[in-house]
């Protein structure tokens, strides 16, 4: 709510004169059925011609001007949707861009593009609406009751009366409908998923020849959608009917009690019922659009909450205090370092020590899950090491700034991913000034120059969203290929040629080793064969160190990797 | 194809022709007696000032006869009291029928979708692989999904709105003509202008609000791109760069959304403008027609009675235009779903097709060819003959026709040209269940149903015993880590919130092949993703497998295939080396580069 306000302080003149004109509209609106009803009683009783045009004029005139309130509200009232909304979703995008990998994990990506879209458009669309009609409603509403005690104060009672009854039918039968289509949606999202289901595992289905048994499980769940459905009609479907009973009921009413008193000095004229029967009836229009008004606002003031509680978050990397530099002319080094994730109950990494040099390259294995992807991830501070500290050039990562860091330190991620663009517009990615030479250069040292030139489009080949129209291993070899234009100091290459056929993947290995700027190079793998040549193996089992060291001191000397070395090469243990 | 849409759509509705019958007449009677209110409280307000419209009414009549036999008579039904009575009595039956009305709609459109979804799930298991394979997943849930919600929501509003708003404006006109030719035409003139009004504002809110999408959907996709790789964003330091990518697509949403927002608002209003106008309009020439001839041609009441016709009669055309809008969305819908559900079926198993009981396991390839697309022929003239028990491996790199070969020998595809024989017979005269029965297959894409664990190992055979389940997921080495699972056999997985890693998903896949051996196997090797120790398991898993079997292995690592029987080497749909291993290193060919590139450093 307070986030809300934040963003329409700047649309205050269009927060006034949106609802104020609203309001005007409602009083002409209102002003319409005591026109009639003089028409009826001054004019058609009086026999005056000359009257009747007067108040036929009038009336064209409330109408025109009320058209024109309300094209005012309207259009200012979009103008302060639609601006606070921009703005809102430029502030979070923005926010969102500086959160850290520790505050990505903790809100999971879905919920940010969640936040960045449907809530915010939730937000724009309750403005509106708040502006439009939550003042016009009531107004019209309880204006309809003040109306009728001007016009006939002893029939008003009908009003008073009828009022509460409509509220609580609209308001109940919406309040229950709600509850029950959101559990109409879960029992589609059950029938989405065994179709999705059927669809992805449709070789085992038929393998295994369940499509008897599939079809009977949808049959399931798609009558108990359709029943749910039916049963949520059944009530919703009370809402016209009983309304129409209330507001019938009412003009009934009218009539009965206003003929009672008919002719009387005091008694109600045509022309006054005829206009309390026209009350009536806008009043249960208006009830409606409260109700579902009153709705969407609900919804806009959760998304605001949502949001307001992800602007909250402090964005980027905390301020920690540097440990005081090293001078021993490594290029990376890690100092007693462990690792425990946020919420997480045990250790990622525990007591990590090593250092290289520059040039170096340092290969590190391991089974899944032993932490890996999370060391290779404090080089370039993707995550703070909860003990202990890294150096980079002997200088503490938390003293550098974060955009030098990166600049400094080039990941090729796990998952190969590219955005939609062009392959050059993903590789400038590295280094913005790169020129087509220096592209070429890195697509050659990452194997990928082969099929580049296959293209008939070369760098300006077009890339979709994520690079699903590349196969998984071009993928790779491109993501390489970004990383290499950066002739980053430090170079990580985090499992990311694991796509790559032997063949390949020594030929990559070749390549790097060979780079003109001879980069501090880490390569994560499953593979022995690729880091067995590197100058320092890092043998991680469970978040520790196990091994420490070259290939050939680790076979020796080292369990784990004389296992895992034995389960790749030499093989056949019965395939 | 329009017309063929909407008369496939109403072949469903013969399942609820009563249904239908009983909507139909509830709308009629439910929109004459809503009509009838306004012209009752019409002659109540004219008995006021005591004038017998009522008493003239040729309806007057017959309702006399109905309530003579309870002792009412003609002055006492020619009452204020007796007209509230009948109003109160036609809002009683309106409100029913209405509801009642409601309840038939809904029964029909959810019916009728319901029978759309099944029919649309029944077609997907009997259409062939090759369209399954050429259709993206989310398409087709989206056809059964949200294409039928869609026709859903088309049959509720046609069959609610649509009818009954015909029917009111058709009875109004009829209404108002009798009571007043004059007064009808004014209101029937004005109606074009509202028309018109409407349809201009619909139409350009449409264009307005298509490009608001589109404006939208290219937010959305920058949002889903640079929120969903912001770990890639941030360590390349890309965030200003992405922010402006955004904002300047934010700037320009905000000015459509601006004009798409105003001019949708802009419906409502003007409608209103016009009713207003008519409204006005009615009561000018009402009230000078009541002047002009001492309220003869016209009375008070009947004005009023006209009043409420002016407010209702209009209100149907709007919503017409609305459902008209909805009913053509719903029949491209229509038109898609049906597009599913005509899809050709995959050829039927031939009536004389022999159903395989126990295969021995002998597998030949009698010049097979095979393509996926006419053009790119991918497997020529490929002939093989394998013995029962032997293991054949099948090497190559990705995309060379090792999946292809699955595909055709599990009749997935059928061959284009030549056989593939099992235990001599043709497969193309084998039922496919029986076939495929005898075929135990593990494939690297692990697909696991939403279920428990115990479910998904039995999924071949649902009425394994307790004891063989465990027995199978014991002899994969699956059982240790089900044990430590939250529920046991019991835990529910497969679902979006699966923490079960690949090699566990694969392990349960080989349980549920394990559970009962078919004759044959084809098992796909596991990739690097996998660790190591998980992966010897699976191979453990495989060879015990394997022993006395015919197998297939589709093999990533060159050195767990040394003890083949037979090595295929494939590339680009031929099979360019066969023999053993040690026969195929001293070919010095393909497989012997594969080989030493493994072990080169």
């Amino acid at each position: 709510m307070k986030l809300i306000w934040k963003y329409l302080r700047k649309y205050k003149l269009e927060c006034v004169i949106a609802p104020l004109f609203k309001l005007l509209e409602a009083c002409f609106d209102l002003c319409v059925p005591l026109v009639v009803a003089s028409i009826v009683d001054g004019g058609i009783q009086a026999g005056n011609t000359g009257y009747i045009w007067r108040m036929f004029g009038l009336l064209l005139l409330l109408s025109v001007v009320g058209l024109s309130c309300t094209l005012v509200a309207q259009y200012f009232s979009a103008r302060a949707a639609v601006g606070s909304a921009t703005s809102l979703r430029h502030d979070l995008f923005a926010h969102l861009q500086s959160f850290s990998h520790e505050q990505t994990d903790a809100l999971g990506v879905p919920a940010m593009i969640t936040r960045m879209t449907s809530d915010v458009n939730q937000i724009q669309t309750g403005i509106n609406l708040t502006l439009r009609l939550l003042l016009r409603s009531p107004v019209i509403v309880f204006g309809a009751m003040i109306m009728a005690f001007c016009v006939k104060p002893d029939l008003a009672w009908i009003f008073v009366a009828v009022i509460p009854l409509l509220s609580v039918v609209v308001f109940t039968i919406i309040l229950t409908g709600i509850p029950l289509y959101k559990r109409i949606q879960s029992r589609l999202d059950g029938v989405t998923a065994k179709t999705r289901e059927t669809l992805r595992g449709v070789r085992v289905v038929r393998a295994f020849g369940l499509q008897e048994r599939e079809i009977e499980g949808f049959k399931e769940v798609n009558y108990a959608q359709t029943a749910l459905q039916n049963f949520t009609g059944r009530i919703t479907a009370l809402m016209n009917p009983l309304t129409f009973i209330l507001v019938n009921g009412a003009i009934v009413a009218l009539v009965w009690f206003g003929s009672r008193r008919f002719g009387l000095p005091d008694g109600v004229t045509q022309g006054e019922l005829i206009a309390l029967v026209s009350y009536m009836s806008q009043i249960l229009v208006e009830l409606v659009k409260l109700a579902n008004t009153i709705i969407t606002v609900t919804k806009a003031v959760a998304c605001g909450g949502r949001i307001a509680s992800v602007m909250e978050i402090p964005a980027g990397m905390p301020k920690l205090e540097p440990a005081p530099d090293l001078q021993d002319g490594s290029a990376v080094c890690f100092d007693d370092v462990s690792l425990t994730y946020r919420g997480a109950g045990a250790p990622t990494l525990q007591n990590i020590s090593f250092c290289a040099k520059p040039g170096m390259t340092v290969g590190i294995i391991g089974g899944t899950g032993s932490g890996k992807s999370s060391l290779v991830g404090l080089i370039p501070r993707f995550y703070d090491a909860t003990e202990g500290h890294v150096f980079i050039n002997g200088k503490d990562v938390k003293g550098y700034d974060p955009t030098l860091l990166r600049d400094t330190v080039v990941t090729v991620p796990q998952k190969a991913v590219l955005v939609s663009g062009t392959i050059r517009s993903n590789l400038l990615w590295g280094n913005e000034n790169a020129t087509d030479e220096q592209l070429w250069e890195a697509l050659e040292a990452a194997q990928a120059k082969d099929f580049v030139v296959q293209k008939p489009e070369g760098l300006d080949a077009p890339v979709t969203q994520n690079g699903t129209n590349f196969s998984g291993g071009q993928r790779q070899r491109l993501t390489i290929a970004r990383a290499l234009v950066a002739k980053s100091p430090v170079l990580i290459l985090d499992d990311s040629a694991s796509a790559l056929d032997f063949a390949t993947d020594a030929a990559l290995r070749r390549a790097l080793g060979q780079l003109a700027h001879k980069p501090t190079t880490f390569i994560v793998s499953q593979r022995t064969a690729s880091i067995a040549h590197a100058d320092l193996i890092l043998v991680l089992e469970d978040g520790c160190v196990v091994g420490q060291g070259t290939h050939e001191q680790l076979l020796d000397g080292c369990g784990v990797y004389r296992e895992i070395f034995e389960s790749q090469f030499k093989g056949g243990q019965g395939a | 194809m329009k017309a063929k849409t909407i008369l496939r759509t109403l072949k469903y509705l013969k399942h609820y022709r009563l249904l239908l019958l009983l909507s139909l007449l509830f709308a009629a009677i439910s929109v004459a007696l809503t009509l009838a209110i306004p012209v009752l409280t019409g002659d109540a307000i004219d008995l006021l000032a005591g004038e017998q419209t009522f008493l003239q009414r040729p309806t007057f009549d017959l309702l006399l006869r109905i309530v003579s036999p309870f002792g009412v008579g003609a002055e006492q039904l020619n009452s204020i009291p007796a007209i509230l009575i009948l109003i109160c009595v036609c809002i009683g039956i309106t409100a029913l029928l209405q509801w009642l009305m409601n309840v038939c709609n809904n029964r029909i459109a959810f019916g009728i979708v319901r029978r759309l979804r099944q029919d649309a799930f029944e077609h997907i298991q009997t259409l062939p692989l090759s369209y399954l394979d050429a259709h993206p997943v989310g398409d087709i849930v989206s056809r059964v999904i949200s294409d039928a919600d869609a026709v859903t929501d088309g049959l509720l509003l046609g069959f609610s709105q649509f009818f009954t708003g015909i029917l009111t404006i058709l009875g109004t006109l009829i209404i108002m003509f009798t009571v007043h030719p004059g007064i009808a035409l004014v209101v029937v003139l004005v109606t074009p202008l509202s028309l018109f009004v409407a349809a201009f504002i619909t139409k350009k809110t449409h264009v307005h609000f298509q490009n608001q999408s589109k404006t939208r959907a290219e937010q959305t996709a920058i949002v889903d791109e640079m929120i969903g790789n912001h770990k890639l964003v941030t360590a390349f330091n890309r965030g200003d760069e992405a922010l402006a990518d955004f904002d300047r697509v934010n700037q320009r949403l905000a000015k459509i959304s601006q004009t798409a927002t105003f001019f949708s608002s802009l419906t409502n209003p003007c409608t209103r403008f016009v009713n207003n106008l008519v409204y006005a309009g009615v009561v000018l020439v009402g009230a000078l027609m009541a002047i002009a001839t001492g309220g003869v041609a016209l009375s008070v009441g009947q004005l009023s009675c006209f009043l409420s016709y002016a407010n209702q009669y209009t209100k149907p055309f709007n919503e017409i235009s609305g459902v008209i809008t909805e009913l053509q969305n719903a029949l491209t819908c229509a038109g898609r779903l049906f597009e599913l559900i005509d899809a050709k079926s995959e050829t039927p198993d031939a009536s004389d097709a022999l159903v395989m009981d126990e295969a021995r396991g002998e597998v030949a390839f009698d010049r097979v060819s095979f393509s996926y697309v006419p053009e790119r022929p991918l497997i020529k003239d490929l002939s093989l003959s394998i013995k029962d028990g032997q293991r054949v491996a099948i090497v190559g790199p990705t995309g060379c026709g090792k999946t292809t070969l699955i595909n055709l020998l599990m009749r997935f595809y059928d061959t284009t040209q030549g056989n593939i024989l099992v235990d001599g017979t043709p497969t193309r005269g084998i039922t496919r269940n029986s076939l495929r029965k005898n075929i135990g297959m593990v494939l690297q894409d692990t697909h696991l149903a939403h279920d428990t664990v115990r479910a998904n190992i039995a999924m071949g055979h649902p009425d394994a015993t307790e004891e063989q389940i465990v027995a199978a997921a014991k002899a994969c080495h699956a059982h240790s880590f089900i044990k430590r699972l939250p529920d046991g056999y019991d835990t529910v997985i497969g679902g979006d919130n699966d923490t079960l890693s690949q090699g566990q998903r694969q392990l349960l896949c080989i349980a549920r092949v394990m559970l009962r051996l078919p004759p044959m196997l084809i098992l796909d090797e596991a990739t690097s993703s996998i660790d190591t120790r998980t992966e010897q398991k699976i191979q453990a898993a495989f060879a015990k497998m394997m022993k006395g079997r015919t197998s297939f292995i589709v093999a990533h690592r060159l050195s767990t295939i040394k003890q083949c029987d037979l090595i295929l080497v494939m590339k680009d749909g031929d099979i360019v080396e066969r023999g053993t291993h040690d026969s195929l290193l001293a070919q010095n060919g393909l497989y012997a580069t594969l080989y030493h590139s493994q072990f080169e450093n």
